[in-house]
């Protein structure tokens, strides 16, 4: 427990430590880890699923497009109140996570991971055929955003990771957290002991849908638009996926520190152009191949050496 | 008329698909790796093709040969730089070893793709054709390439089943797929037999890619694409089960050619993404495959 317990002060001067940064650093910057700081929530909420579960969601971006889509249509037409957007969205997406435990349930590795990534190419499908209502390949533009001030953008999201890492975090540390990681290495082992195999595999899926349809939810209500290039395609469930494997599956806090890396080194390659993606995805497979438990495995380890 | 255009034009696309994934799933069947570049493959023998021919004025064959001796190359550079490495390694838990497999291929897949991008531009290529003309089969105009394309796929699977089913080294691959553990107390080097499935996978990809860069044209855009829908073929099919993967693309081959054709473009792969969500879900082993 001591070790939880040392993780939890370590995180909280880090957050700390980040909140501090508006201060110091310009729009440009903290514009780009608002954007970092809701994929960390993308990646740490898939980890859930995959890590502990034992999940393959090719599709992560289907609970978070579902979020975010249900949130911005309700924003652009009724014109709702943002936080009523954002619940309803987070909810939404939690059903569209119930869409994809029925199947999960049924069936293994590949076949579930097929599901999802068809899951994801519908709902792109079917937002780009319905363009008169959704706005397509171009976008969902929303009357009304968070906050126009960068500042505050970066607070908000600062405060939803941290606290979405915290309950993510404590959720994976407590006992449920150990029968889920028991059901997913052996899911018959784990019923043979009296666990309820379905149940807390049904909650994860609620859980990491919760928290994946909220940060895509509120991901819009930053940009002020809502587009497929940027909450469903099946690219953006790509860099989820790398962000939380490059951190170290199976620790959740590893999968927000991978995807701030992804998206830092995005921008910093971006001189190179098209190239960039080459060097994040080269430097991605180095990490598998050399150093297969992530950012957070090699810090744990050089820390007991 | 439109029925016997959808007829040939659903054959065509159908025996080249058929091809396509046959290779995806004979990889999967022996060494049980599911190739997330596959894509890249076929596009990189598309692509050599195409630069080839067009910028040493040899003519379509041996750009053909040249396209079809990169993708053995990729197939090769796949299987040691990128498998191999996981499959051996010891710091990754023998369960995790597929998922590890699927994101390091993906990630492969990638960095091909933005590297052919990166030199070759993602415009679309049009691999020129090693038979040009068209001919009329009862009213349809219908190019000859689209012909050579079905006949050569299908010689192409013909040829593997020949192979598979008639030959001792076919025997031994058959035998791996089944219970690799007994192959190797009876003597056979696994590592071998997964060399040469392979070679043999990135001769069919490379075959596949230059026939698709000539008869439908080939960007890197049409990557991850390409993958998903060998990915969709096999499992409609029956992972791991050759006969089922024929008829997997046959299905989704008349499938989008009729929704095309008779809808629209717009919505072809549609109705083939609801009908594997059906089956994945009433009948997960596929439709030819076994438990």
């Amino acid at each position: 427990m001591s070790g939880n317990t040392k993780t939890f002060g370590l995180a909280l001067i880090v957050v700390v430590a980040l909140a501090c940064l508006p201060f110091g650093v310009s729009g440009y910057v903290l514009g780009l880890l608002t954007l970092a700081y809701y994929f960390g929530v993308f990646a740490m909420s898939w980890d859930l699923l995959f890590g502990f579960a034992g999940e393959v969601n090719f599709g992560p971006s289907f609970l978070i497009g579902v979020g975010a889509y249900t949130a911005g249509l309700l924003n652009h037409y009724p014109h709702w109140p943002i936080w009523a957007c954002v619940v309803t969205g987070a909810v939404a997406s939690v059903i569209a996570g119930l869409m994809l435990a029925v199947p999960a349930l049924r069936l293994r590795g590949p076949y579930f991971g097929l599901v999802t990534l068809v899951a994801v190419l519908l709902l792109q499908n079917l937002i780009v055929l319905y363009a008169g209502i959704t706005g397509g390949e171009i976008g969902l533009d929303l009357p009304d955003v968070l906050s126009i001030d960068e500042a505050n953008n970066y607070w908000i999201a600062l405060c939803f990771m941290s606290v979405s890492g915290a309950c993510l975090f404590g959720l994976s540390r407590s006992a449920v957290g150990l029968i889920l990681q028991a059901s997913g290495q052996d899911a018959v082992q784990a019923a043979a002991l009296g666990f309820n195999v379905t149940k807390h595999k049904l909650a994860a899926f609620c859980v990491s849908a919760l928290f994946s349809g909220l940060a895509g939810a509120m991901l819009i209500f930053y940009e002020g638009t809502a587009s497929p290039g940027t909450v469903v395609d099946i690219a953006v469930g790509v860099q989820v996926i790398i962000a939380a494997v490059l951190g170290g599956r199976r620790t959740i806090l590893g999968a927000a520190l991978g995807a701030i890396f992804l998206i830092v080194a995005g921008e910093i390659l971006r001189p190179l152009g098209q190239l960039s993606t080459f060097v994040v995805s080269a430097v991605a497979l180095l990490v598998i191949l050399f150093f297969p438990g992530g950012f957070l495995g090699l810090l744990s380890r050089s820390g007991r050496g | 008329m439109t029925f016997l255009q959808i007829l040939i034009d659903g054959f065509a696309i159908s025996s080249l698909y058929a091809l396509g994934a046959i290779g995806f799933t004979l990889i999967f069947g022996v060494s049980g790796v599911l190739n997330l570049s596959h894509g890249a493959i076929m596009v990189t023998a598309a692509v050599a093709a195409w630069a080839v021919a067009g910028n040493f004025d040899v003519g379509p064959y041996w750009g053909a040969a040249a396209g079809v001796l990169a993708s053995v190359v990729m197939s090769f550079a796949t299987y040691l730089l990128v498998v191999r490495p996981i499959q051996t390694s010891r710091r990754i838990a023998r369960e995790e070893k597929e998922i590890f497999v699927l994101t390091a291929t993906l990630l492969w897949g990638i960095m091909v793709q933005e590297a052919i991008a990166y030199f070759f531009t993602s415009n679309p290529k049009t691999v020129r054709p090693l038979v040009a003309g068209v001919i009329n089969i009862l009213g349809v105009r219908t190019p000859k390439q689209e012909i050579v394309t079905a006949v050569i796929s299908l010689a192409v699977i013909g040829l593997l089943w020949l192979l598979i089913n008639r030959t001792r080294t076919g025997k031994t691959l058959l035998a791996a797929s089944i219970n690799p553990r007994g192959l190797t107390l009876l003597g056979f080097e696994l590592s071998t037999i997964y060399l040469y499935v392979w070679g043999l996978y990135g001769v069919m990809a490379g075959i596949a890619g230059v026939l698709l860069g000539s008869f439908l044209g080939v960007s890197s855009d049409n990557i991850g694409q390409l993958t998903a829908s060998a990915f969709s073929i096999v499992v409609l099919g029956g992972l791991g089960s050759v006969g089922g993967s024929l008829v997997g693309a046959l299905v989704v081959g008349y499938l989008e050619t009729i929704t095309a054709y008779l809808i629209s473009p717009s919505i072809r792969t549609i109705p083939v993404l609801l009908l594997l969500v059906l089956v994945v879900y009433l009948r997960p082993q596929g439709l030819l495959g076994r438990r």
